[in-house]
């Protein structure tokens, strides 16, 4: 019962959501509308879970003074802060949730961004290393795509950005779309599984 | 266990919730609009074929004994990452990038890994942590891995504590697996999922400790960074084929195989395509678009 009853539901949700994208039926729209609002709603309870879990995690590290708890304590007075704050003086303009919104979560965030751009450098440098041929064709394309995008390579040669640009709609958006299509047959064939019952292992159970 | 009956209940309400809204609905509109929309014909009429090859395939992999699937290097890595982990006294990390849901394919793909993947760390006594982005991931891979736990016969083993939400916001949810990677130091890290532009970011993290990495997501985007910063990359279909790949289950791989029928008639009409567009006869064309 306990894998059935899901796999079931999943079976009459999947084909109802299939079905009702070949139609503009307003009874199956409706009932769609329907569905989409039941599942922000499950996603609001879970959303619960997953504070609780939180909440759960890092009073258990505190409690048991586990390596790295102060940081924990942060964890949840941030949490209790952030909600009093919100719920006391409300989220508006001009709001305390507001102001330490966009004055710590938001440079903290914009910090995280930040190290992509060394992180591309340091991910660059091991990719293009000249090591086989493999190798040797991504390092010569890589330059000439790079330096196609940059005034320098057109004072270089008009030849360097038209290579670019081949390179770029030809080439790589072949293979691009050769990957794109494997992933929406996988799509495909996944989700059929899954409606069908067959793939159960994301229940935990064996298919 | 529990979340699976609540979320049960909640979608057995939701079944009977859509006879309210069909009662809300005037007649006359009712009447005017046909029920089938048929500027979506093509759709339906592939969406018809992907199930009928479906079931071929199915039919096909059952009447032969065997059915030979090519060589994926990035699954058959999982043995050999996870037994890094357990001699070097690590824990594996897990974890579905910010980029999905639960109702994305990739997401039901990379799940369905982690499942394979539990029921080996289970086995082997070795730490499995799952951070995740979305509480309703985190619920699903929580039952995800405890069966697997008591599949692989240690439910002692499971650690609740071990799979946990992060946050919603993406870099976040960076910086706290990030964090997670820097302090625990796992031997080996498992990016499967849809991943954004947190990717590269926990990709080199890892690397930084020398973790070894399997990563797979559906972003070409993202492709191309993980098949430079990882060990093994999945790539694509990969991701989705990897559940057959691992269990050996008849039928997943008869779906696997269904894929490649589906390929045949793509790589078919894109040909028919392309003569009768040199012919100018765009009819194919313009029915499927």
């Amino acid at each position: 019962m306990k894998t059935r009853l899901p796999i079931a539901i999943c079976f009459i949700f999947g084909i109802f959501t299939l079905l009702q994208y070949f139609s503009k039926h307003p009874t199956l729209t409706a009932m769609y509308a329907e569905i989409l609002d039941w599942m922000q709603i499950i996603f609001v309870f879970t959303l619960l879970v997953g504070v609780i879990t939180i909440f759960k995690i890092h009073s258990g590290k505190i409690s048991r003074k586990e390596s790295n708890w102060p940081y924990s304590i942060l964890t949840v007075l941030g949490i209790v802060v952030m909600a009093g704050l919100g719920f006391g003086y409300g989220t508006d303009y001009g709001s305390p949730f507001l102001w330490i919104f966009q004055n710590i979560q938001v440079p903290m965030q914009s910090t995280m961004f930040a190290l992509l751009a060394f992180f591309v450098a340091s991910a660059a440098y091991r990719g293009f290393r000249f090591r086989n041929k493999e190798a040797a064709v991504l390092l010569i394309t890589a330059i000439i795509v790079m330096l196609g995008r940059v005034p320098l390579g057109h004072q270089i040669s008009d030849l360097i950005p038209q290579t670019a640009e081949w390179i770029i709609d030809n080439p790589s958006t072949a293979a691009k779309r050769g990957i794109l299509i494997g992933i929406g047959l996988g799509s495909i064939t996944t989700a059929l599984r899954v409606i069908l019952g067959i793939e159960r292992s994301y229940l935990g159970g064996r298919s | 266990m529990k979340g699976f009956g609540i979320i049960s209940i909640i979608c057995l309400i939701v079944l009977f919730a859509p006879l309210l809204a069909y009662s809300q609905i005037e007649d006359a509109v009712l009447s005017d609009t046909p029920l089938f929309d048929t500027s979506r014909l093509p759709v339906f009429v592939a969406s018809l074929l992907a199930i009928v090859i479906f079931f071929i395939a199915t039919y096909l992999v059952k009447a032969r004994a065997e059915t030979k699937i090519r060589k994926v290097a990035g699954l058959n890595a999982v043995d050999e990452a996870i037994g890094r982990a357990t001699e070097m006294g690590r824990p594996v990390l897990f974890t579905p990038g910010w980029g999905g849901d639960i109702q994305r394919p990739t997401t039901i793909a990379a799940l369905n890994i982690l499942n394979l993947v539990a029921e080996k760390t289970a086995a082997y006594n070795c730490d499995l942590i799952f951070p995740t982005h979305d509480p309703v991931i985190m619920s699903a891979a929580e039952e995800t891995i405890q069966n697997a736990y008591i599949n692989a016969g240690h439910p002692d083993l499971f650690k609740p504590d071990n799979i946990y939400y992060t946050t919603s916001s993406q870099f976040g949810y960076a910086a706290a697996v990030d964090g997670a990677i820097t302090r625990i130091k796992p031997a080996t890290v498992m990016l499967l999922g849809t991943f954004e532009g947190e990717a590269l970011i926990l990709a080199e993290t890892a690397n930084s400790i020398g973790a070894m990495q399997i990563a797979g997501t559906d972003s070409t985007i993202q492709l191309a960074f993980f098949l430079v910063a990882c060990d093994y990359t999945l790539i694509g279909e990969e991701l989705f084929a990897a559940s057959g790949y691992l269990s050996g289950d008849e039928k997943i791989v008869a779906s696997i195989k269904a894929q490649d029928y589906m390929k045949i008639i793509i790589i078919a009409i894109l040909l028919a395509g392309g003569i009768l567009a040199t012919f100018n006869l765009d009819f194919l064309s313009e029915w499927i678009l």
